[in-house]
């Protein structure tokens, strides 16, 4: 239906082929606008009031007496679902660890959480088909189960800052009952905030990925970011690292990247530099962690999404 | 009355939320002081995993979301008798 409804639009209202150069961009551009901000609007909604029911306070208590394998897998899974502002990331951290949920356990959670986003997830679907949005789902599940389980296996409790162990929790008072109709409210008002915050890198990952999709030659990337470049994922994920802020404009424009010779396991490994190494959530997690634990963490993860580059690469 | 918002520095959200509360307070003629606290000690001591969090003598109404205006004057209306 969008779909004809777009055709309509270019070439009935705007007079284009949409066969065109101008016409398919145009065409391209519609097409996804709309359809991405339906995905947004709905996928967001939904999460927003699931988590409503899911505070951190609550998920503390669910992984906190787990086995560690077990407690991994759960900790990534509540992370998809649990996305939190990088100003959370602290008190978040020390909320896990001062009761008692293990190191590689909050570990998980923490890793999970961003990578897996919702803004994420709608625009991979959304341009990449649910088979691509799955795989991602499912790479990033294994990245943060992995990872957490390794630092947990490292023993490095003493490289969290000391004064994280000394905090105590006087008032456990964080208990705030909300109404059917008050998390009704507070999903919507959460689903508009999100579209204000997005919407604009959207419309313009989404115009660039159609200028790409109507104007780059088809091979364009396959010569230079091929699979004959062995480098490529590694750098692809250097460059993914500052983009953080701008994830709702660098998955469209990745999208089209595709068509013109990018492989999948490199782009994947961009996108999930941009969304789970973030710069900003790391530097304020150096306030809880020593730079050797925080340096491990970045390189397990980094490493993880690497080797899930090369994966894809290789078998898709 | 003491009106506590928690959040670290740098958190716009908690800037939001302190600035609706103290929108709140003059809308409601209550007399009350709104602070803003950025100790994580501090934070923490409430149990608050999710800033910005609102606390109404030493109470925690709030945690994780930036309440409007009208949802700060509901709770304050609610604390005050």
């Amino acid at each position: 239906m969008i779909k004809a409804f777009s055709d309509w639009l270019v070439s009935q209202v705007f007079r284009l082929d949409i066969n065109s150069k101008l016409g398919g961009s145009l065409n391209f551009f519609i097409y996804d606008t709309i359809k991405i901000f339906l995905l947004l609007a709905l996928i967001i909604f939904i999460v927003a009031f699931i988590r409503s029911y899911l505070p951190p306070e609550k998920i503390k208590k669910l992984i906190k007496h787990r086995f560690e394998f077990i407690g991994n897998v759960l900790a990534a899974l509540l992370g998809i679902i649990t996305p939190f502002c990088s100003c959370s990331a602290v008190p978040l951290f020390i909320g896990f660890i001062e009761s008692g949920v293990p190191l590689g356990i909050t570990f998980s959670f923490l890793v999970a959480s961003p990578i897996i986003n919702e803004i994420a997830l709608v625009l991979l679907w959304g341009l990449f088909g649910w088979k691509i949005a799955l795989i991602y789902i499912f790479s990033g599940l294994v990245i943060a189960i992995l990872s957490g389980y390794i630092i947990g296996r490292l023993h490095l409790e003493k490289y969290v800052e000391d004064y994280v162990y000394e905090i105590k929790i006087k008032h456990d008072t964080a208990k705030v009952h909300l109404s059917f109709k008050t998390r009704i409210k507070d999903a919507l008002k959460y689903t508009k905030q999100i579209i204000k915050e997005v919407w604009l890198y959207v419309l313009i990952g989404v115009g660039v990925g159609s200028l790409i999709h109507g104007y780059v030659p088809a091979d364009f990337l396959t010569k230079v970011a091929g699979r004959g470049n062995p480098f490529a994922v590694p750098i692809a994920v250097a460059i993914g690292v500052p983009l953080y802020s701008n994830a709702a404009g660098v998955i469209p424009i990745v999208s089209s990247l595709i068509e013109k010779g990018l492989p999948i396991g490199t782009a994947l490994a961009f996108m999930m530099a941009v969304t789970g190494l973030s710069l900003p959530a790391t530097i304020i997690l150096r306030k809880v962690l020593k730079p050797k634990l925080l340096a491990i963490f970045i390189g397990i993860v980094a490493v993880g999404i690497i080797i899930t580059g090369y994966l894809f690469n290789a078998i898709l | 009355m003491i009106i506590k918002v928690l959040g670290m520095d740098g958190c716009a959200n908690c800037q939001k939320l302190k600035e609706n509360a103290q929108k709140a307070v003059s809308e409601l003629g209550l007399k009350a002081e709104v602070q803003k606290v950025d100790d994580i000690n501090e934070i923490m001591s409430y149990g608050v995993m999710a800033t910005p969090g609102l606390v109404v003598d030493d109470k925690v109404v709030l945690s994780g979301k930036v309440a409007d205006v009208e949802e700060i004057k509901k709770l304050l209306g609610k604390e005050k008798k």
